[in-house]
């Protein structure tokens, strides 16, 4: 009995030593910490995993609080956290928009036919080592052979009729898929946003015409019509700035080709 | 000359990593450039010569007279856990750059088995206070030289065109093989 209490005693009284001698030190060596970086740090799950991309939860605290890193930096935390993070850091970093991503391309099988069949390797990575890019008309359009499909972990995107096609809800704006498409269609649309243009083409109006029926033509009748400047025609390619865009649909109505669709 | 002995015998021919393949969690996870291993041996080096030096008097004038021998791992742990915490805030004060190069491998050298295992080869083989420090400080050593050659390789290897199938950490896995083969040389001097 006496051995368990000497024991008891001999690691308790350690224990207690190295605590005194840490927290001396502790006060002798402190570093003053950034207020709202330790609230962020409390927030933060906390199993230094690393997903953020920064070394650890320390430091992906850091970089939240001095707004190098937006409120929803932590992945494994979500919304939730996100929106805690949120309230400590103020609106201004709170008012994150949620993104989708959005397969800039209409031209399914239909619109925008292929030059020649072709039926080897299914990837659109192999692509560009075929004779004009790929077998479809088209040079910017989908080829909807479903590389982004690969890349995506979240099931959010499937290739429909020829082209690729997001789900908003499923989609968690992770960005995989933006960089597995070779010809750079896809791009972050604010989640909100109901139109889109729906075409990557930079063709002169005729050439588009004579590959896709839908394909924009800059013509900019969106552009005209448009009550809050939101859409402009740059290299033969009408865009929208979602900034300024109040989801009126105007420029969809007044489009001649259809290329400007509603999402949802 | 029987301390020398110890430490050259410690460094290079039972090299902590390359020879008893203890803490390579650090070794792998922080020899990607040459500063950050060479601050990760220098703090490992601190913190094993100190705590194999408490830890041998600890040992030998609380535990072996009350009879606590078996106690010796969690007391060690408990030494290592706060010397770790110390090294911790003083890196933090003293440099921070190198406190978040190191990032979550400096709390990790806590449960790096080359500083409990270096505790307790002391005790193991009965060394007294100064014999215990210098195979403390020779360990570390060893494993300072070995995680320093081993970024200078890492650096080298990432402008190699290294096969798809190696890159990343099966190439650094290969090396650490090719290091320790070489190493096993060092026992020819003994």
């Amino acid at each position: 009995m006496s051995g368990i209490i000497i024991a008891a005693v001999v690691v308790g009284g350690t224990g207690l030593a190295l605590g005194f001698f840490l927290s001396i030190m502790g006060k002798k060596f402190e570093v003053p910490v950034d207020e709202k970086e330790a609230k962020v740090r409390e927030l933060l799950p906390g199993n230094n995993c690393g997903g953020c991309g920064f070394a650890g939860c320390d430091a992906c605290a850091k970089a939240i609080a001095d707004g190098s890193a937006p409120a929803g930096a932590c992945p494994v935390g979500g919304e939730p956290v996100a929106k805690q993070i949120a309230q400590i850091m103020g609106s201004s970093a709170g008012a994150m928009k949620r993104m989708t991503a959005w397969v800039c391309c209409g031209g399914d099988c239909e619109k925008a036919p292929a030059k020649y069949r072709y039926s080897g390797v299914q990837d659109c990575s192999v692509m560009p080592f075929l004779p004009d890019g790929g077998p479809k008309a088209c040079t910017y359009g989908c080829l909807g052979f479903g590389s982004c499909v690969k890349a995506c972990e979240f099931d959010a995107i499937h290739v429909q009729n020829g082209v690729a096609v997001v789900d908003r809800e499923k989609c968690r704006a992770c960005g995989k898929c933006v960089a597995a498409c070779p010809r750079r269609l896809i791009r972050m649309v604010p989640y909100d946003n109901q139109y889109v243009v729906d075409c990557m083409s930079k063709d002169k109006g005729k050439d588009t015409m004579a590959v896709c029926k839908t394909g924009c033509i800059g013509c900019r009748i969106c552009e005209k019509n448009c009550p809050a400047d939101a859409v402009h025609v740059n290299d033969n390619l009408a865009a929208i700035d979602y900034d300024k865009c109040k989801n009126c649909g105007i420029c969809a109505q007044k489009c001649p080709r259809k290329i400007i669709v509603q999402r949802f | 000359m029987k301390l020398l002995v110890i430490a050259v015998s410690a460094a290079l021919v039972n090299n902590v990593v390359l020879s008893r393949f203890l803490g390579l969690c650090p070794f792998l996870g922080v020899s990607k450039s040459i500063k950050t291993a060479a601050g990760m041996g220098a703090a490992v080096i601190a913190v094993v010569t100190v705590s194999s030096s408490i830890c041998s008097l600890l040992y030998d004038y609380l535990l072996v007279p009350l009879d606590l021998v078996y106690l010796n791992t969690i007391v060690f742990i408990l030494i290592i856990a706060a010397l770790v915490q110390f090294v911790e805030m003083v890196l933090k004060k003293k440099s921070h750059a190198l406190y978040e190069s190191l990032g979550v491998y400096l709390p990790l050298i806590t449960t790096n088995c080359c500083v409990l295992g270096t505790a307790l080869t002391n005790v193991q083989d009965s060394y007294g206070l100064a014999e215990s420090v210098v195979n403390g400080f020779g360990t570390s050593a060893g494993f300072c030289i070995a995680i320093i050659l081993m970024a200078g390789i890492r650096e080298k290897t990432q402008y190699n065109n290294v096969p798809e199938s190696f890159k990343g950490m099966p190439i650094v896995l290969l090396t650490a093989g090719l290091m320790s083969i070489a190493f096993f040389g060092f026992a020819g001097i003994m």
